[in-house]
């Protein structure tokens, strides 16, 4: 995995002095971030540093205050999740938000929710193009959890599955919406070294399918085997960004890490 | 289906058929009129779920879609205007109507939830209510609190359901015309909810009550599907309410109360929120019981040999314990869906 990759796909998201406060909370503070297609990207930085925040911001979660952001060359839909997801960019949440009292399988037939076409009447009159939808739409779910692994648990009520599971469920769900763009946060918290790596193969093999990604996580070691580039925050603000050896070598990402003095 | 279960559907049909009959011939008449309000509601109640028991939006407004329904057949099958559009117009007409009444009451609710989405949706219920009461002047429209009368009795093509047949020596009055009428309301209302709930957009609305953000952030349009959502509820409303003004031959701003909106919620919550059976249930028992209450009358009279308390009043005192039992008891309502089973059992 070469680290000119980045230049030659063309940048799919490109977010421009992104500022976001909370009263008098400064969260985020002029954070660029740029991404190429077929890249996998990490943000990190200490709690607190505005990683989640970032994520709500593109995602249409929260409105920015200030800077843009654009996504396959054009401004992504401000302040309406289910536009930018439309757009190509699905994520995963830190606290796992699944729809957990439903099952498995139609989990991810919800995220299948935005690429097909089916309304009220097709429903009520069960037309042949509806139940034709309806076959693909759980086909490729089922596909979805072979893909990332819990082919087996499909029946399972979402609530009821472990930690890991659980996490993977949301990837598929995710993917499930045809992504250009997946943002994972902090998708390995929880997870023991053995699902870990497993994690890491799904996240390579998601991107070498053609999904770029962008992934908030803690575990800085895991990061920098997995991720081309790096962006670091602490404070709402950006203090690094590079391949991950020189992000991990710079003075400020080292006094971020392990506090004042250590630099 | 295995034959055990085919057998239980067809006693259930057998039973469901004759029983009218069997009511008209052993408790009369009016037992038979209880019977068929009791069918309105299971189709009111079938409507709300949708709205409380599929998206998860809690309406306290729902009778103002029975309202609309209602007048729109009142006012274009009677002397009022004289105009007598038939049946087959009014209620798709009534349909309609209650649906874009839904969206209006759907958009300024869009942001809220819970506690705030059913302050709104009970001014909503009022509102429309009011509106009935005093669209008299300047212009006369409803007839205000005196209400409409004389309207069209219902009829489908040749069935005219006010005459009483008779088929081969059985008689069939009008009540038992308007429940087999009813009757096919209620099936047609609960084959479109069987669909709607495993289709595309009912696997939408349940990810949506689960989980708004999550929903968005899927991709789903939830401003849309929740209108979508109040929109298809009302449409069972404004059907139920043709029938309804059809089948009184009378109607006023007074059936339209914030009592009755309660009073359907209640059998969706009682029911089973979001399960069809239930919700059949619900409205069946909450519609029946309190007919059945009033026996308690001759109930005391019995064992003490006199009325001791007002049978209107105990009645009421009895229901309500019966609601606050069953709450404290099964609060997941009697036939509860699988999903709202489960929530209640993971917060415990
Ligand atoms: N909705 C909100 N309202 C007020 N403050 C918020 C809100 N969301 C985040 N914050 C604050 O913004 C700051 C950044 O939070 P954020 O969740 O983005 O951090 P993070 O980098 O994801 O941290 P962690 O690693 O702990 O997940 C924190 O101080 C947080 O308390
Ligand atoms: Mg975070």
């Amino acid at each position: 995995m070469s680290r000119s990759e980045v230049s030659q796909g063309g940048a799919l998201l490109k977010a421009v002095g992104v500022g976001k406060r909370f009263g008098g909370l400064r969260a985020l503070h002029d954070v660029s971030l740029v991404l190429g297609e077929g890249t996998i990207t990490g943000l990190i930085g200490p709690n607190g540093a505005g990683k989640t925040t970032f994520f709500n911001v593109l995602t249409g979660i929260y409105k920015p205050d200030a800077g843009t952001v654009h996504f396959s060359g054009e401004p992504l839909p401000v302040g309406r999740p289910h536009a930018v997801a439309t757009r190509g960019i699905a994520r995963t949440f830190q606290n796992i938000r699944l729809f957990s009292n439903m099952t498995v399988l139609e989990n991810v037939m919800v995220g299948r929710h935005v690429r097909t076409h089916a309304g009220v009447l097709g429903a009520v009159f069960k037309t042949a193009a509806t139940c034709r939808e309806e076959a693909a739409i759980a086909a490729s779910a089922r596909g979805l959890l072979d893909y990332v692994g819990i082919a087996g648990q499909a029946q399972r009520i979402a609530g009821t599955l472990s930690y890991g599971d659980q996490r993977r469920l949301e990837i598929a769900r995710a993917l499930a919406t045809e992504p250009k763009l997946l943002a994972l946060d902090e998708p390995a918290a929880g997870m023991n070294a053995t699902e870990r790596t497993q994690l890491a193969d799904l996240v390579r093999r998601v991107r070498d399918d053609g999904t770029a990604i962008l992934l908030i996580e803690h575990d800085v070691k895991w990061v920098a085997r997995l991720c081309d580039r790096i962006t670091v925050l602490d404070y709402g603000e950006r203090i690094a960004e590079g391949s991950p050896q020189e992000v991990l070598a710079h003075p400020k990402v080292i006094e971020a890490y392990l506090g004042r003095g250590a630099a | 289906m295995n034959a055990r279960s085919r057998f239980i559907n067809w006693g259930a049909a057998v039973l469901v058929l004759a029983l009218p009959f069997a009511t008209h011939a052993l408790l009369g008449q009016g037992w038979v009129r209880i019977l068929d309000f009791a069918l309105l509601y299971v189709l009111l109640a079938l409507g709300l779920n949708i709205v409380v028991g599929y998206a998860g939006l809690l309406d306290l407004g729902y009778v103002a879609f029975f309202a609309v329904g209602a007048y729109c057949y009142a006012l274009f099958a009677s002397p009022q205007f004289d105009l007598h559009w038939p049946l087959w117009v009014l209620l798709p007409m009534g349909a309609l109507l209650a649906a874009c009444f839904g969206v209006l009451l759907g958009t300024p609710t869009l942001g809220l939830r819970g506690d705030y989405l059913a302050i709104v949706t009970l001014g909503f219920g009022e509102i429309i209510r009011i509106f009935l009461n005093n669209l008299n002047a300047p212009v006369n429209i409803t007839n205000g609190p005196q209400g409409v009368s004389l309207i069209d009795p219902l009829h489908v093509g040749p069935w005219f359901l006010e005459k009483t047949y008779h088929v081969g020596g059985i008689e069939i009055p009008l009540v038992i015309n308007i429940y087999f009428l009813f009757l096919v309301a209620v099936g047609l209302a609960i084959r479109l909810s069987q669909r709607l709930e495993g289709s595309r957009i009912g696997r939408a609305w349940a990810a949506i009550r689960e989980d708004e953000l999550a929903a968005a952030s899927m991709g789903l349009n939830t401003r849309n599907l929740k209108l979508l959502a109040f929109a298809m509820g009302a449409t069972f409303g404004g059907v139920s309410g043709g029938l309804f003004a059809g089948f009184q031959g009378f109607v006023s701003p007074e059936s339209f109360t914030l009592q009755e909106s309660v009073m359907i919620l209640c059998m969706v919550v009682l029911g089973g929120m979001g399960n069809i059976a239930g919700v059949v249930l619900g409205a069946v028992l909450l519609s029946v019981l309190p007919e059945a209450l009033r026996g308690l009358g001759g109930l005391q009279e019995f064992l003490f040999g006199k009325v001791w308390v007002d049978p209107s009043n105990l009645r009421l005192l009895v229901f309500g314990i019966a609601l606050v039992l069953m709450m404290l008891l099964r609060p997941e309502g009697l036939l509860p869906a699988r999903a709202r089973q489960r929530e209640f059992h993971e917060s415990q």
